[in-house]
């Protein structure tokens, strides 16, 4: 399976997450994760899709099949040009006295932030790659990790042309 | 100009040259209804949503208009389902309008509420929730937009209530601006250059018409290039009509209960050029043994059609309006004499095919199914609609209906509804009334839609019934007497009820039919009565369809049968 970040330019209208997502379960594609927010044009909304495909063929039809949706105005696979992919995480790790040096070792290491504290628990910040987050929730593990909410992999391609002019 | 919601809609629909709406009224819609009222709009009330939405289908089919049909809100709503998942797959453009509860109701699990929006999704081409009604003319222009454009499909409308009764200044916008959406669908011309180059290379080319070719009405052009090139055709059970199935290089339907002919033509061809198909797995069989010969050409709107099932070495994608007058050029244009090119494969397919015609054998005691299908080809003139329902009676009708001419064959083909057929008869005559309308429909498919009997008697609709009634559901029993033992669960029927008695307490006129010698003369005189009219036909219940290809087999693996009478 191969993975791909696709950047969905949808119509900011009621619906259209529901358009997208029927889509993806009823053609049966599998999906890591799906995210949408807001862009610098306030009608377009953007869904970043990563998706897992067996071959290209797959990858097509995921494509063409997103691009049927009246609503989606423009794909593009960012896996097939050079970019940038971050994923934002929230954890929420059992701390005490005697263990918060340590975690405050690791957040640091991994260059994450420690945005909430109480006498049982700490909230790290953390933003990177899949590989970086997946490491240091391996790391954090012995000190149990309470909660996780993780965003799903965003990305925007290098250099200056934007998704709606590729 | 001022007026209330349920009134911009009605004008909406005059504006998009609507000339009649199935539907069935209820709490959501009954302002929607007044309205229809007060303008006298052209209504046909149906016996059950179900048969107001396969009815708009039918009417869409017999005359490539939109077909529209209203519905109430939650159960209202949800039995159009079937229909409009039976339009979406054979690519019929209906929009459909539903009532919703009002706004300040919506999400309140409230009386006769259903996510309709939510429901629909996967079963339409788009569809809409239409909260305020100052939306409403801009939805109403884009629905037919995208219904009747492209890949045509239906297209659903959920209204709110309270916009029903809403104050809007009605001007219905010119044109439609949809940012992820063109209706045109032209596409790059060196494709179609690259078929051409094919074609020059290629010793055994097949044509594969389907049902993109009736919806584009190309039909005349692909008669054209027919003719011009030699070239044999086959065609899917969508496609049947757009060549003369007469036509000496007709080979007939390809799949499941295809001819032997195209089959193996399939098989055998070294150019495969489909045009306006998908590739359907009835069609393909056995989806790596499909065709080993041969490059596929892939004629298509639908970009997502291509390499979907099978992979197109040729990619044609854009509208058949733009392609095919291209190609049609292009071949013209080529110093290339196909028909010589292309001769003696021609004769050899043809050949195959007047060697194994579809046969069956008759006898003095029974009617055999086959045998009724004949007789009412020969017996209706060229412009006669025939509408089916599903299961053995619509492949004998696929196979032994002769169609002349495109939407002339109107069936359930992708998701092969039951019951479909009443109401899209219905549908059908009342858009085209001056032609005859005959529909062929079994014991099982009848009863799923017979209250439209009641239809088509109050509003004095002139369809001919041809029940062919064999006590089975046929299909299933068949599949069941050829790989589960004829072990026949739930597929016999216990011949209790009287279609006769039924239609006429419908108010139908209705006859029977139970001996092969008075076969002829009572299928005349009863298709050639006036009004709305139910044959019932006894026919024995233990007969296959044949030629089949079993499920999941490669096409030239037929069970083939019958004996040339």
């Amino acid at each position: 399976m191969k993975k791909y970040i696709l950047a969905v330019l949808v119509d900011n209208k009621p619906g259209v997450l529901t358009h997208v997502s029927g889509l993806i379960s009823r053609r049966a594609f599998n999906i890591e994760s799906i995210s949408a927010g807001y862009t610098e044009d306030t009608d377009i909304t953007r869904i970043n899709i990563e998706v897992s495909v067996e071959d290209d063929r797959e990858l097509e039809q995921v494509v063409n099949q997103l691009g049927k949706l009246i609503d989606v105005i423009k794909i593009v696979n960012l896996g097939l040009v050079d970019s940038i992919v971050r994923e934002l995480v929230l954890l929420k790790v059992r701390a005490t006295k005697e263990s918060l040096a340590d975690i405050r070792n690791i957040v640091d290491i991994f260059r994450g932030k420690i945005v909430d504290v109480s006498p049982e628990n700490v909230v790290i910040e953390l933003t990177g790659s899949q590989g970086k987050i997946d490491a240091i929730c391996e790391m954090l593990a012995e000190f149990q990790i309470i909660e996780i909410a993780r965003t799903g992999a965003i990305a925007l391609s290098r250099g200056p042309i934007p998704v709606k002019n590729m | 100009m001022q007026m209330n919601g349920a009134q911009a809609l009605l004008e909406s629909l005059k504006i998009e040259n609507v000339e009649l709406v199935f539907g069935y009224p209820g709490g959501a819609v009954l302002d929607l209804y007044d309205a229809v009222y007060k303008s006298k709009f052209p209504h046909i009330l149906t016996r059950h949503e179900q048969g107001a939405v396969h009815a708009a289908d039918g009417y869409a089919r017999a005359t490539g208009k939109v077909g529209v049909c209203f519905a109430t809100s939650g159960p209202g709503a949800t039995n159009l389902i079937t229909g409009i998942a039976t339009a979406n797959m054979d690519s019929i453009p209906l929009v459909c309008f539903t009532g919703q509860v009002t706004n300040p109701l919506i999400g309140k699990d409230s009386f006769q509420e259903a996510d309709i929006v939510g429901i629909t999704t996967p079963i339409t081409k788009h569809n809409y929730l239409v909260k305020k009604v100052d939306e409403l003319p801009r939805v109403i222009k884009e629905a037919f937009f995208i219904a009747r454009t492209g890949r045509p499909g239906p297209v659903v409308i959920d209204i709110a209530k309270d916009v029903f009764t809403a104050m809007l200044d009605f001007d219905y916008p010119k044109e439609v601006q949809l940012r992820g959406y063109r209706g045109d669908f032209t596409g790059n011309v060196q494709q179609v250059d690259d078929v051409v180059e094919a074609l020059t290379k290629s010793k055994r080319p097949l044509f594969f018409i389907g049902g993109g070719v009736t919806l584009s009405n190309q039909t005349a052009l692909i008669r054209d290039i027919v003719n011009c090139t030699g070239i044999p055709v086959v065609s899917s059970l969508m496609g049947l009509g757009c060549v003369p199935a007469k036509d000496i290089g007709f080979l007939g339907m390809v799949g499941m209960h295809g001819t032997y002919a195209a089959n193996m033509a399939v098989q055998k061809c070294d150019l495969l050029i489909g045009i306006g198909v998908r590739f359907d797995d009835r069609v393909t069989g056995k989806v790596d043994a499909f065709a080993p010969k041969a490059k596929i050409v892939h004629f298509e709107v639908d970009k997502a059609e291509i390499n979907k099932n099978i992979f197109a070495d040729y990619p044609v994608i854009g509208d058949l309006r733009w392609s095919l007058p291209i190609f049609k050029e292009k071949l013209q244009a080529a110093p290339v004499d196909y028909k010589k090119r292309f001769e003696d494969w021609q004769v050899q397919v043809v050949d195959m095919n007047e060697r194994n015609p579809l046969c069956y054998k008759t006898n003095a005691q029974y009617i055999m199914p086959q045998q009724l299908i004949d007789t009412v080809s020969e017996l209706v003139d060229d412009n006669t609609i025939v509408v089916t329902d599903v299961g053995q009676h619509q492949m004998w009708a696929a196979q032994y209906f002769n169609s002349r001419n495109p939407r002339q064959f109107l069936t359930s083909g992708g998701l092969g509804t039951m019951g479909y057929g009443l109401p899209a008869a219905l549908g059908a005559k009342l858009g085209q009334p001056q032609k005859k309308v005959v529909l062929f429909t079994g014991d099982g498919s009848i009863m799923m839609n017979c209250q439209e009997m009641a239809t088509a008697a109050d509003n004095d609709i002139d369809v001919k019934v041809v029940l062919l009634h064999n006590h089975v559901l046929g299909m299933v029993s068949q599949w069941q007497r050829m790989f589960y033992g004829k072990r026949y669960s739930q597929t016999l029927l216990s011949g209790k009820t009287d279609f006769v008695k039924l239609a006429e307490a419908m108010g139908m006129k209705a006859c029977r039919i139970e001996k092969p010698v008075e076969l002829h003369s009572a299928l005349q005189e009863a298709l050639n009565a006036e009004g709305p009219m139910l044959i019932d036909v006894m026919l024995p219940g233990n007969e296959d369809v044949l030629p089949m290809v079993a499920p999941g087999a490669q096409l030239d693996n037929m069970v083939l049968g019958g004996v040339e009478e």
